[in-house]
């Protein structure tokens, strides 16, 4: 520890601090525009020149290291007139257009000129003007010359999103920040530019001319859109959600959010929002008052489960639906004797399910993770199956070796990503098993790239070359390590073999003493499994419910086609079914197989809960009211509930809801990644015609909101799903990369525009799922034929 | 795509530097490309990053920075003439002119035919010979008359 001074207060601060971090340890304030504490130091500003003891001339806080005995003034005269003489320059060339600029009131060059700019400027010659720059759908760049050449942006696309796709042109007068040709910025963490801006360079492009900041009410939230269960603050203004920026909180999204949970809520307000109960009578859809709505779904359902029994009914959600919602939809099966409930609409495998944890039959499993302790693995109570992260999100950033089986990480979990990234710069190995190999954009230590059935076998090999201790490979990488992660995707939890994937990942995990986990797909991937949303010993899960067809589905927030791990099953078991009942915020192609579409209310317009994939519990308010005559989900349940005369549920509000859910529970302790050993079957069996398919849900079709938000979906990761190959099976089937290919599976096919990627392993063909580009195609897995077209 | 020649001149330079700092050869690859082309287009700014194994956006940023690159054709004799102060003093503009009346071009122009350029360059450092112009950066021309001008000139009409 080194003792210095600063303006007077006497401070102890860490060898090798910054003068500026130790002034903000103890709470005083240095101005400044280019010095963030997560980027690096460019120190290119000057705002904040202090005065330094001993030193001859004013010296920038942010890049000046603490000594022994160092006396700092921060609000000295030196300083001070540093301080304004700097001010001065930056202003020089900023064009003062702070009426018309979208960063007013919430700008840093503005405050900052309040206190240390002068009233009126002494430069009276021409100000420089650069020119705006198109950089894609989200981030507005029209203003540059309001730059004032902090390179905030550029340091963090570089360092955090890892591609330096903005950089600093030109020289001195002439310099401006740009992209190489013109290009736009792709990454998927682009939205985080506009807070780093100090200025109003970078601006929200949706946002733009919507509202000054002061207009805006703040309201707490939490992101619905993956499961890391980011906090954001939603801002609305006449009951519309206007923007969502990111709440700082470093043990979950730091100080940044993903594009995804940035601008989501431009899909809010979609046309095809649902905003009236609707009955399809004699073919025709109408427009019904709620009370008659609800009355012909209860009337359905209980003649359905009077009739061909209640196990005829199944209700499928998606895991981004709350916690309440997917509580009182199980809760609502149940009570009408059915227990065909379930969220995990992409999972193949199911036959971890219902295996419990007793005395612990795995001698070899050690404890796995922080919820699950030797005594409580040991004996005791049986433990259900609970997929988790395994550990907190903190620790991935912790870790020194990573093993991460089948994900494609950077698109489904963008912060996480960037928090490995950032291990992987400080000298972490990241080791990749998957079945396609996009850029991580950071260092890979070792990967296998196999088709999808082969990953057991590849996971095998490695399990075994750790048992056997070999120095080499992957096995070498993990086995060198003091803080080992193993990662299970969302590819390999969708993959038919999962169950094997996760036995093996797990040990792999324990003979390295590491650390193993479910990076979970979406906000409550962990919380449905706690509301019991799940069938029980004789209930139907997800896939079953769709392979065996039931007379009735009561289906939450689901789009058939896009949701579910096959498409084609998904729509051809909601037409032959007798009642459809969706719940859903958006009028989409339910239209088609449904019989009453309630409208229910997305995540800003309903209280709920989501339970984080590292088994976070958050509960969030409506930042708006309901849009027209939707209602939270939770009580048109309720009131479904009422009708069919199911005993207790007589919620008043979504508290109740989820107090009786999860009151009192000790969740940590029911988080469980240890499930028994999955039988060795070969589901995938290696076929030696045809190709397989991978599938990715590419970022931006992942769910409801977010396929309908159009700055989204304008951008380069949402382009149409192409069928990618490698350029060897391209020219086995005469097709050149650009044209269109039939793609066809099972009873279905579909025309996509052939793609060559070498890195993809021979035998597969990527099809992205989630899109209706490739609805008419059939399991996210298995046989896919290519033909020319 | 870099011609042969071009990654054996790189390959050389690179030997100059720790294998993990091939960026280090950024300056010089530029330099060859020039040499070679006579400017550098955005592509080989691409081409180069990829062999540098560097953002290509980094190569814009150098390419940018040093007024020696020149980022569009300016002919096959770049004539870049100093404007600083001493060769101001000394008669620049004078020199500019006379370039102009010979070539009909001013400066960042370049001939119909292809043959020259006129660049504005930054103090060459060789005040004592001012004013000056440098060919394609690499051969200095000093105390220019517009005798001098139209002699050089010949000169290099003849090549």
């Amino acid at each position: 520890m080194i003792n210095i001074e600063i303006d007077g207060i006497k401070i102890q601060t860490q060898n090798g601090a910054t003068v500026i971090e130790a002034a903000h340890q103890a709470g005083i304030t240095i101005p400044h525009f280019c010095y963030h504490k997560k980027l690096s130091i460019a120190a290119n500003c000057r705002m904040c020149l202090v005065q330094v003891e001993k030193a001859p001339k004013p010296l920038p806080a942010c890049a000046t290291p603490v000594a022994e005995g160092m006396k700092v003034f921060t609000h000295s005269e030196q300083a001070v007139k540093a301080q304004k003489g700097v001010m001065e320059f930056l202003l020089v060339n900023h064009p003062l257009d702070c009426p018309i600029c979208d960063q007013g009131g919430e700008c840093m060059l503005q405050d900052m000129s309040v206190g240390y700019g002068g009233g009126h400027s002494r430069y009276h010659e021409e100000k420089r003007v650069v020119l705006g720059k198109d950089l894609g759908s989200l981030v507005s760049a029209e203003e540059m010359s309001r730059c004032i050449n902090c390179t905030r942006c550029v340091r963090f696309l570089q360092e955090v999103a890892g591609q330096m796709e903005l950089g600093q042109a030109f020289r001195g007068e002439h310099a401006e920040v740009m992209s190489f040709v013109s290009g736009t910025v792709n990454s998927e963490l682009s939205g985080n530019i506009i807070d780093l801006c100090p200025v109003g360079a970078l601006t929200s492009k949706p946002f733009r001319y919507k509202a000054r900041s002061w207009e805006l009410s703040r309201r707490r939230s939490v992101s619905a859109h993956d499961s890391l269960g980011s906090s954001l603050a939603v801002h609305t203004k006449n009951n519309r959600v206007l923007r969502v920026t990111p709440i700082e909180n470093d043990d979950i999204n730091e100080c940044w959010l993903s594009d995804k949970d940035r601008f989501a809520y431009e899909g809010l307000n979609s046309a095809d929002r649902l905003t009236k109960p609707m009955i399809k009578k004699d073919g025709q859809w109408q427009e019904v008052p709620w009370q008659v709505a609800l009355e012909f779904a209860a009337n359905g359902l209980r003649h359905l489960a009077n009739g061909a029994g209640a196990e005829q009914v199944g209700a499928l959600a998606t895991a981004n639906s709350t916690l309440e919602e997917l509580y009182l939809l199980q809760k609502l099966m149940r009570g009408v004797g059915s227990d065909n409930v379930d969220f995990r609409l992409r999972q193949s495998d199911f036959s971890a399910d219902g295996k419990q944890q007793g005395n612990n039959p795995h001698p070899n499993l050690p404890p796995v993770g922080e919820g699950a302790n030797v005594s409580s693995l040991a004996g005791g109570e049986p433990r259900q199956f609970l997929p988790w992260l395994g550990m907190s999100i903190a620790d991935i950033g912790k870790a020194d070796r990573l093993l991460i089986v089948g994900s494609f990480l950077r698109k489904d979990h963008p912060l996480l990503a960037a928090r490995i990234r950032r291990a992987v710069r400080k000298g972490a190995q990241a080791n990749i098993i998957h079945s396609a190999d996009d850029d991580l954009l950071m260092q890979v230590e070792n990967k296998a790239i196999v088709a999808p059935d082969a990953l057991v076998e590849t996971l095998t090999q490695v399990s075994k070359a750790v048992a056997a201790k070999q120095s080499e490979g992957i096995a070498g990488s993990l086995l060198g390590g003091e803080r080992v992660v193993v990662l299970l995707g969302n590819f390999a939890q969708q993959h038919p073999q999962s169950a094997q994937l996760q036995a093996l990942a797990q040990q792999i995990a324990a003979a390295t003493n590491g650390k193993f986990g479910f990076l979970g797909e979406a906000a409550n991937s962990v919380g449905g499994y706690l509301a019991q949303a799940t069938p029980g010993a004789k209930g139907l899960n997800a896939a079953s419910m769709l392979a065996a067809p039931r007379k009735a589905y009561l289906l939450l927030n689901v789009e058939a086609e896009l949701d579910c791990a096959n498409p084609q099953q998904a729509v051809a078991a909601m037409q032959a079914a007798d009642l459809v009942i969706a719940m859903s915020a958006y009028k989409h192609r339910a239209t088609e197989y449904a019989d009453v579409l309630l409208p229910v209310a997305p995540f800003t317009e309903t209280s709920g809960t989501f339970i984080s994939s590292e088994g976070r519990v958050q509960s969030f308010k409506g930042a708006v009211k309901p849009l027209g005559e939707a209602r939270p989900a939770w009580k048109v349940l309720r009131v479904l509930g009422n009708l069919l005369k199911v005993d207790g549920f007589e919620f008043d509000t979504s508290e109740a809801v989820r107090d009786e859910a999860i009151g009192g529970m000790d969740i940590p302790a029911k988080l469980n990644n240890a499930s028994q050993a999955a039988t060795q079957s070969s589901i995938l069996s290696p076929q030696s015609s045809g190709l397989q398919r991978v599938s990715d849900v590419p970022i931006y079709a992942t769910d409801a909101v977010v396929r309908r938000s159009a700055p989204l979906q304008a951008t380069a990761d949402a382009v149409t799903p192409q069928a990618w190959l490698h350029s060897d099976e391209l020219k086995k089937l005469g097709v050149q990369a650009g044209e269109i290919v039939k793609v066809s599976q099972g009873q279905g096919s579909v025309m996509l525009l052939a793609a060559a990627d070498d890195k993809l392993p021979k035998g597969v063909v990527r099809v992205a799922t989630g899109h209706a580009a490739t609805a008419a195609l059939g399991a996210m897995f298995g046989t896919i034929s290519v033909e020319r077209a | 795509m870099l011609s042969q020649q071009i990654i054996t001149l790189i390959e050389k330079e690179l030997k100059k530097y720790p294998a993990d700092q091939r960026q280090s050869a950024v300056m010089a690859a530029l330099r060859f490309v020039q040499d070679e082309k006579g400017w550098i287009a955005p592509e080989d700014m691409a081409d180069i990053a990829v062999y540098l194994g560097m953002p290509q956006m980094a190569v814009f940023e150098v390419a940018t920075f040093y007024h020696m690159y020149n980022l569009k054709p300016m002919g096959k004799y770049t004539l870049t003439v100093c404007t600083n102060l001493s060769c101001q003093l000394c008669g620049s503009g004078d020199t500019l002119e006379h370039l102009h009346k010979k070539l009909g071009i001013s400066l960042g122009e370049v001939t119909v035919d292809g043959k020259y350029g006129i660049r504005e360059g930054e103090c060459m450092g060789a005040c004592v010979d001012a004013p000056m112009f440098s060919i394609n950066n690499k051969q200095l021309c000093g105390r220019l008359t517009n005798e001098k001008i139209d002699q050089i000139l010949a000169e290099l009409d003849k090549q």
